[in-house]
């Protein structure tokens, strides 16, 4: 298999300046400073053709900001993103055009995603249109075909997104992800906002689709039930930087890292009853202001005096697996 | 086992719409103990947030309670008059919604919102109104309480803020609590630390507890019965290890299948087919009919009564899977 994507060292920082009170302040002596916000920091992984990766992290550790990086809808800030194997600095317009067609994006929100004033047949082949995948004469027959692929009546084409129910309607969100004819899905919590029995005939068709185009996805979620029957492996973040990266049967049946240890114990399951819920102490600590040395130490029950100084990086161990943890290193 | 905390039976609740008259929640009948959790479970629609407004007596119009018995401590609520229902609410029953935004007010002090809530029920001074909700923000984990109670509500986390909701709760030391998928729109984390607290609380003090949610692997975690909810009606409910081991009604089987977790990887889950009713068109016969992969003739004419299975179970369907007892 090649790689499609490469990320090496990449990171996202979002600057926030002074605005014109705090500057006019600063120039009376006061001391204002801009704030920074490392919402993605260091990371690297591949994604090869027809993999499954999936992206699992609490709220505010960066997963979303990485997958829309990787989707082109952010400019990385540093690092490098490459496309097969061409860097996005180095892209000719034509190849830039290649990776944005050929990376979509489905979203979390069934209802904010679809423009409700267009119809469904507008909606799905408007950008096949224009790309010149397909003539405007083709439209409706080529529109018609992608829906009976997500499982939805051809009859619809001329319908409202209001008209669907929120499972229908992400379906009509991933029938416009495939009209581009992607390699690369990236699904940012796609099946959260749907109910149980709906997000199960969902995970099912993107099984379906992979078999039947071979697509690569990154499935982007904080259900570790999802992510552990869909994934080929698995990366953990945690406050902008990857803890762990593996084989889902690997990381889920032995996981390394103290903090992906703690996220698997917690995971409420169908087979643990009368459950002892035994958390980890405190909360993510904002990006604005992370602590010292390892970012998970304050929360950590192994934390020693080491992971208070020093930045532990993603290392290798002795199978395909990596973890960001200095204790492990050590023992390794 | 003691006397119920509270008791439903036949609970109705109806809303008048233009398109005519809708039940949100049909027949619904169950007791929660002491110290007692019950899981109610059902999707979007299903009417289980419904049936915990109703209880609480937050039914506005258009729509009403049009029949059924809610008894707390052998007290009906519905005979109950409206002064008399105001003064139980936060006091003997609590509420914990999903948002705790719906809650608090954004304008006020968490102090200001906890001590007017406890000088409404309780006879105390300011001073030890604040002592209380000192404490009782203590007791649901927030780290220096004493501080924390003079911040404004934006200025905490959304699982801090949750835990403020049950503090809130929990303070007056009610005899039963309606949650609302409050842990839903939290991080696993954070989510147990909040189960975890109330797991201890509720056990000390006995209090009941009804767990509505759409999560059947929190409920196998908290609860001790379930009840399972599809378009207005409790189809299934018994003891959590019987039903989850062994559901008898297609719907929670449906539902247990749907579970990524629950089948090995690589494996197809077993999905329900259709989507979940609207409630205006009902079908005449099982709301679940459909959907089903059981249904005969008698399924699509007839809509099955509740039947008491015994050791605490009860079932609505002609077609149940085999239950060992």
């Amino acid at each position: 298999m090649t790689d499609l994507l490469s990320l090496r060292a990449l990171s996202q920082t979002y600057v926030n300046g002074l605005d014109l009170a705090e500057r006019i302040a600063n120039l009376a002596g006061a001391n204002y400073e801009e704030t920074q916000v490392r919402a993605v920091n260091d990371v690297s992984f591949d994604i090869a053709e027809g993999e499954v990766i999936g992206l699992v992290g609490e709220s505010g550790c960066g997963k979303s900001t990485l997958g829309r990086m990787i989707a082109g809808v952010e400019t990385p800030y540093g690092g490098t993103l490459a496309w097969r194997g061409v860097a996005l600095e180095d892209m000719t317009a034509e190849q830039r055009r290649q990776w944005e067609l050929e990376v979509q994006m489905i979203f979390q929100d069934p209802f904010a995603s679809l423009n409700p004033r267009m119809r469904v047949e507008q909606i799905v082949g408007e950008a096949a249109v224009i790309h010149g995948l397909i003539k405007k004469s083709e439209r409706r027959d080529y529109v018609a075909d992608l829906l009976t692929k997500v499982g939805l009546n051809e009859d619809v084409l001329s319908r409202y997104p209001h008209q669907f129910s929120g499972g229908q309607r992400q379906r009509i969100g991933i029938a416009r992800a495939l009209a581009l004819r992607p390699k690369l899905i990236v699904c940012d919590e796609a099946i959260s906002a749907l109910d149980v029995s709906i997000q199960a005939q969902v995970i099912n068709l993107f099984e379906d689709l992979r078999a039947e185009f071979g697509f690569a996805y990154l499935f982007i979620s904080h259900d570790l039930g999802a992510v552990e029957h869909i994934a080929d492996r698995v990366a953990i973040m945690y406050l902008g930087r990857l803890v762990e990266i593996g084989s889902s049967d690997e990381v889920f049946e032995n996981p390394r890292h103290p903090y992906t240890r703690a996220l698997l114990d917690e995971v409420p399951r169908l087979d643990r009853r009368q459950q002892e819920f035994n958390a980890i102490d405190g909360e993510i600590p904002s990006p604005l202001n992370p602590p010292p040395g390892c970012a998970f130490h304050p929360r950590c029950s192994l934390a020693a005096e080491i992971c208070k100084q020093d930045l532990p990086t993603l290392q290798q161990g002795r199978d395909a697996r990596f973890t960001a943890c200095l204790l492990e290193h050590q023992t390794g | 086992m003691s006397d119920p905390v509270l008791s439903v039976r036949n609970l109705v609740t109806q809303f008048e719409t233009r398109a005519g008259i809708v039940t949100a929640v049909d027949d619904v009948s169950f007791d929660v103990g002491p110290g007692e959790v019950l899981g109610l479970v059902g999707e979007s629609g299903s009417g289980k947030t419904i049936t915990g407004f109703s209880i609480l007596g937050l039914i506005d119009k258009p729509g009403r309670i049009a029949g059924g018995q809610i008894v707390l401590n052998g007290q009906d609520l519905r005979q109950l008059s409206p002064p008399d229902l105001h003064k139980l609410r936060g006091d003997r029953v609590a509420m914990i919604f999903q948002d705790p935004m719906m809650t608090l007010n954004p304008v006020l002090r968490i102090d200001t919102q906890m001590i007017e809530t406890i000088r409404a029920h309780r006879d105390v001074s300011k001073a030890r109104a604040r002592e209380m909700a000192i404490e009782a923000l203590g007791l649901v984990g927030i780290p220096s309480p004493a501080e924390r109670v003079r911040t404004y509500p934006h200025e905490m986390s959304g699982g801090m803020r949750q835990r403020v909701v049950i503090a809130i709760a929990l303070m007056l030391e009610p005899d039963l609590i309606i949650a609302d998928e409050p842990t839903t729109a939290l991080d696993v984390t954070i989510q147990s630390q909040i189960l975890s607290e109330m797991q201890k609380l509720l056990a000390e003090r006995q209090t009941a507890l009804i767990w509505v949610t759409h999560d059947l692997t929190v409920v196998a975690g908290l609860a001790h019965r379930v009840a399972v909810m599809y378009a207005g009606k409790i189809v299934e409910q018994g003891p959590v290890d019987a039903l989850l081991d062994h559901p008898a009604h297609p719907y929670t089987q449906g539902l247990i299948a749907s579970i990524p977790s629950s089948v090995p990887r690589g494996q197809r889950l077993v999905p329900i087919k259709g989507m979940t009713p609207s409630l205006i068109n009902l079908p005449k016969g099982c709301a679940f009919a459909p959907r089903c992969p059981k249904t005969s003739d008698q399924c699509l004419s007839a809509r099955p009564e509740q039947e008491n299975l015994g050791s605490a179970r009860t079932l609505r369907c002609f077609h149940p899977s085999e239950v060992s007892s």
